[in-house]
């Protein structure tokens, strides 16, 4: 079969791409606003409060709409995101799109600041218990990764504050700033360490960093001990195979035995694993937030549900959803690259 | 086009340049920043907030507007009585009394209709316009004709969004005349005015903001027009509510010069904020965390009755629960002292009448004490030798999970089993609202100062039908006594304080034996905060928060 001229399968690839993007965030606006309408609160009850008099609870249901029939609930929501608008908040009383732009970086500042530091310590990890496998080295990894998998993440948040901050100082309480800084820093990304350096505020810049440190680090913990032990099991596969033996029995230097030829050839599926780690940081993670009153996604999310604020909802999933894609399809880009066998594919 | 296209080069080489010249910035910045990180690894951060700040830590969850004719939140109420002067305010000295605030003096005409208020002179909005008897008039119809939800605190006065032209009309700049619909208690209408829909809006502001016929709601929602002893400068849903003092406020400039105010959820960060001094006053401390800083020499604890109380519902649909030896039996077997001191340590207090020790009217006696036998011989008398099966509706927060288990304890010494159904607070109430529960627990805390925003909502139950629109307590426990509800009506009429008092004592002991509630406890407020703080008023109710007199 001739392959197709490099453009039109540019135009095919970005197609599919944005087609089942859409079936996608689709899907999960069915899903999401059904589960809304499950949930036993009263949305109405929320706006207009509980003593309200009924005609001002009557004038509420009519804001929200919900005195329309469900299919055309649903089908005015998806109209309006259609055409670019999330709806209002009803928690906040300002527009989704103006929250999510501001709890959203929130989050992705703290999930990046923890996946870089989980990937950081994982991957090499993962290699030395894979290298040293059975041995002590090995032991002390799978001990220490255990405890980042089974410990409540709501404890170690609240554990490491009495430590590294109430006691010992090294790191900020709660919160993003210092109150010296904190309102007096222009929101230009939302970005709180790309801010202050906007800003030109150094000061503020290694106080945003001793705001992020600590809870990046016990989400960087937990990313690290699912890393770590993936790597160890990708590595530990690796290690078993003929090639290896063979280049073991010609002498190859054991590291780069390691490295560069193991390592490679599971950078392939730690890919997804890194991805999947992020994915699960950016799709909020609920109680770090609460422990550090961190403002971002997860704990927005939580709380809309809590006050049956569907556009909130909606909004918020909507705004992880489409991260979750994006994130899959660098997964996979990254692949291709990585891959020889995929770049055969696209080729053929 | 030689000019035009001189000034676009002319744009894009500035802007080339301040892109630059910001780059190099904000490199230096990162340069500088990073240096700093590294040099400091093990340095202790010295946290302190400004000597002229006052930082709390608060759970500021359910702000939603700051327009106060259509905030009704807790947290916002608290907000907004700083920021918007009302027409009469409680005296912080004493809240049973009333002073006046916007409005100075008052005279009431001998029919008890019309009430006439000569304003304060030289009070100021925050644009520095002055405050006149047309921005009141204007503020008070504004609430009843955009009919939020506070708006039946007016509408209870009479006025509706067809009459209130004629009924809140401004004389001329320092006179407002209000009339009322019946010849209510002077207190009932001053207390009425010294809630949130009192609040004084700056008109010409509000009004070059409006859209739609909103009088500026959609604006104000986000913004303040007030004249308070703070303005709103900034605001991050859930993250932090920043207060500017007023250098005009007309009981002078207020100490703090900045009030921030951040949200933060988790009570043990608040411990370890206060302890650090980040912040100066800790909102939302649990028994626990108050219990770790009790030794602590930097800090201390101030706590205050609130009008708020915690009871247990008893719905009229469930069969067993009409019997009024059955509720006599449940509330004989309450451990309501035991509850206090074991579980509650100190947070609540024991309280048996619908209206809170230290409020107008208020009885403050204990009837009930746990009584075991007593109470399984009612069971008896009833017909139930063996005994009920009843579930009670809790939200899964503290105090009412803990209430909820004692509870089960205590009825189950008399034979009721009790199944306890823990949900989110917005869903109980929804349920409760329906009348879809058998037991409930729930608070109730007064919208105004007055006594009859609380007995009218605990006794009035004009259609006990399911379609029933006022939504009373009596209504959604389902039940009517309409001699209750029209000595509520006597009450609120009644011009003589001292007769007044004398009705409100009857209604609250019938309620105690036939109503379908049992009161068992009124909270107390515990504010930590660091020792030099001074000033600090919390006031009976959930708006009654001032600011202004606060040191530290």
């Amino acid at each position: 079969m001739r392959a197709a001229p490099a453009g039109l399968r540019m135009v095919r690839v970005t197609a599919g791409f944005v087609a089942g993007l859409a079936v996608t965030l689709l899907g999960l606006i069915v899903v999401t606003f059904l589960i809304g309408r499950v949930v036993p609160i009263d949305p109405a009850l929320v706006v207009a409060g509980d003593r309200a008099s009924p005609e001002a609870y009557a004038a509420a249901r009519t804001a929200l709409g919900l005195d329309l029939p469900l299919h055309e609930q649903l089908a005015v929501y998806v109209w309006n995101v259609l055409n670019g608008d999330l709806g209002r908040s009803t928690m906040t009383g300002l527009t989704v799109a103006e929250d999510v732009a501001r709890v959203f970086p929130a989050t992705i500042e703290l999930a990046v600041a923890g996946t870089l530091i989980g990937v950081g310590l994982g991957v090499p990890l993962g290699v030395l218990a894979a290298a040293r496998a059975g041995r002590l080295a090995d032991h002390v990894v799978r001990a220490v990764a255990l405890v980042g998998y089974s410990v409540p993440v709501f404890w170690l948040g609240l554990v490491g504050l009495l430590v590294f901050y109430a006691r010992l100082g090294w790191v900020a309480g709660p919160g993003r700033l210092d109150v010296a800084w904190a309102y007096t820093i222009p929101e230009v990304t939302g970005f709180v360490l790309i801010d202050t350096v906007l800003a030109g505020e150094p000061e503020a810049m290694v106080d945003a960093l001793r705001h992020l440190i600590l809870p990046a680090s016990i989400l960087g913990y937990f990313s690290m001990a699912y890393v770590a032990r993936m790597t160890r099991s990708l590595m530990i596969g690796e290690l078993s195979q003929d090639y290896v033996v063979a280049a073991r029995a010609k002498g190859v230097p054991e590291a780069r035995i390691l490295w560069r030829h193991a390592f490679r050839n599971i950078s392939v599926p730690l890919v997804t694993v890194i991805a999947l780690t992020f994915a699960h940081l950016l799709e909020g993670a609920v109680l770090t937030e609460t422990v550090f009153a961190w403002p971002g996604i997860g704990l927005y999310i939580t709380q809309a549900l809590f006050a049956a604020d569907m556009n909130a909802v909606l909004g918020g999933t909507l705004a992880v959803g489409l991260g979750f894609v994006l994130i899959n399809r660098a997964a996979d880009l990254i692949h291709r690259r990585l891959d020889a066998r995929m770049r055969q594919e696209v080729r053929a | 086009m030689i000019h035009s296209e001189t000034a676009r080069l002319t744009t894009a080489g500035s802007l080339r340049h301040r892109l630059r010249h910001g780059l190099v910035r904000a490199g230096a910045t990162l340069a500088i920043g990073l240096a700093l990180a590294l040099g400091l690894p093990g340095a202790q951060v010295q946290a302190a907030t400004p000597p002229d700040t006052l930082v709390m830590a608060h759970y500021i969850d359910d702000v939603t507007s700051f327009d106060p004719a259509e905030s009704f939140e807790l947290a916002t109420g608290e907000i907004l009585n700083n920021v918007y002067l009302r027409l009469t305010v409680p005296d912080p000295d004493d809240f049973t009394k009333i002073l006046g605030g916007a409005a100075e003096s008052w005279t009431i005409s001998e029919d008890g209709l019309t009430y006439t208020f000569t304003m304060r002179p030289g009070v100021k909005f925050h644009t520095g316009r002055p405050l006149t008897a047309h921005d009141a008039a204007f503020s008070l119809q504004r609430v009843v004709k955009l009919a939020k939800s506070p708006v039946f605190i007016l509408n209870a006065l009479g006025w509706t969004p067809e009459n209130v032209d004629r009924m809140v009309v401004a004389k001329d700049d320092a006179t407002l005349v209000l009339t009322m619909s019946e010849p209510f208690a002077p207190s009932y209408v001053l207390n009425s005015l010294s809630s949130s829909v009192g609040a004084v809006v700056d008109r010409t502001e509000a009004m070059a903001h409006e859209t739609d016929g909103d009088f500026g709601n959609g604006w104000l929602k986000t913004n303040t027009a007030g004249s308070g002893a703070y303005r709103l400068v900034t605001w991050r849903p859930k993250e932090a509510v920043v207060l500017e003092a007023n250098p005009d406020f007309y009981m002078g400039a207020p100490k703090m010069k900045r009030v921030i105010i951040r949200h933060v959820p988790e009570p043990t960060a608040q411990r370890l904020l206060l302890e650090k001094g980040d912040v100066d006053i800790a909102r939302r401390l649990g028994t626990e965390q108050l219990k770790g800083i009790a030794g602590n020499p930097d800090l201390k604890v101030e706590t205050e009755p609130k009008a708020t109380i915690y009871y247990l519902a008893m719905n009229q649909k469930v069969p067993a629960l009409t019997e009024p030896k059955v509720r006599e039996a449940i509330r004989r077997a309450i451990d309501y002292q035991g509850i206090a001191t074991n579980l509650l340590e100190g947070l609540y207090r024991p309280h048996q009448s619908i209206l809170g020790a230290g409020s107008f009217a208020a009885l403050d006696d204990l009837p009930y004490v746990r009584d075991v036998e007593k109470a399984k011989a009612l069971m008896v008398e009833a017909g139930h030798p063996d005994g009920l099966d009843l579930t009670i509706d809790v939200s899964g927060t503290a105090p009412y999970r803990d209430i909820a288990q004692a509870l089960q304890a205590n009825l189950a010494d008399i034979g009721i089993r009790l199944k306890i159904v823990t949900a989110d607070t917005r869903q109980v109430l929804t349920k409760y609202r329906a009348r879809g529960h058998e037991l409930l627990l729930m608070y109730w805390s007064p919208d105004y100062g007055d006594p009859n925003s609380t007995v009218d909502y605990f006794a009035r139950n004009p259609d006990n039908s399911d379609a029933g629109t006022a939504k009373t307590i009596a209504w959604r426990n389902a039940w009517k006594n309409d001699a209750l509800g029209e000595m509520a009506r006597a009450a609120v009429l009644e011009r003589d304080d001292a007769k007044r008092v004398g009705i409100y004592h009857d209604i609250q002991r019938r309620l105690r034996e036939e109503g379908p509630v049992a009161v068992m406890f009124q909270q107390t407020e515990p504010t930590a905060m660091r020792k030099p703080v001074e000033g600090w008023i919390s006031g009976p109710a959930f708006d009654t928060y001032i600011y202004w007199r606060i040191t530290k």
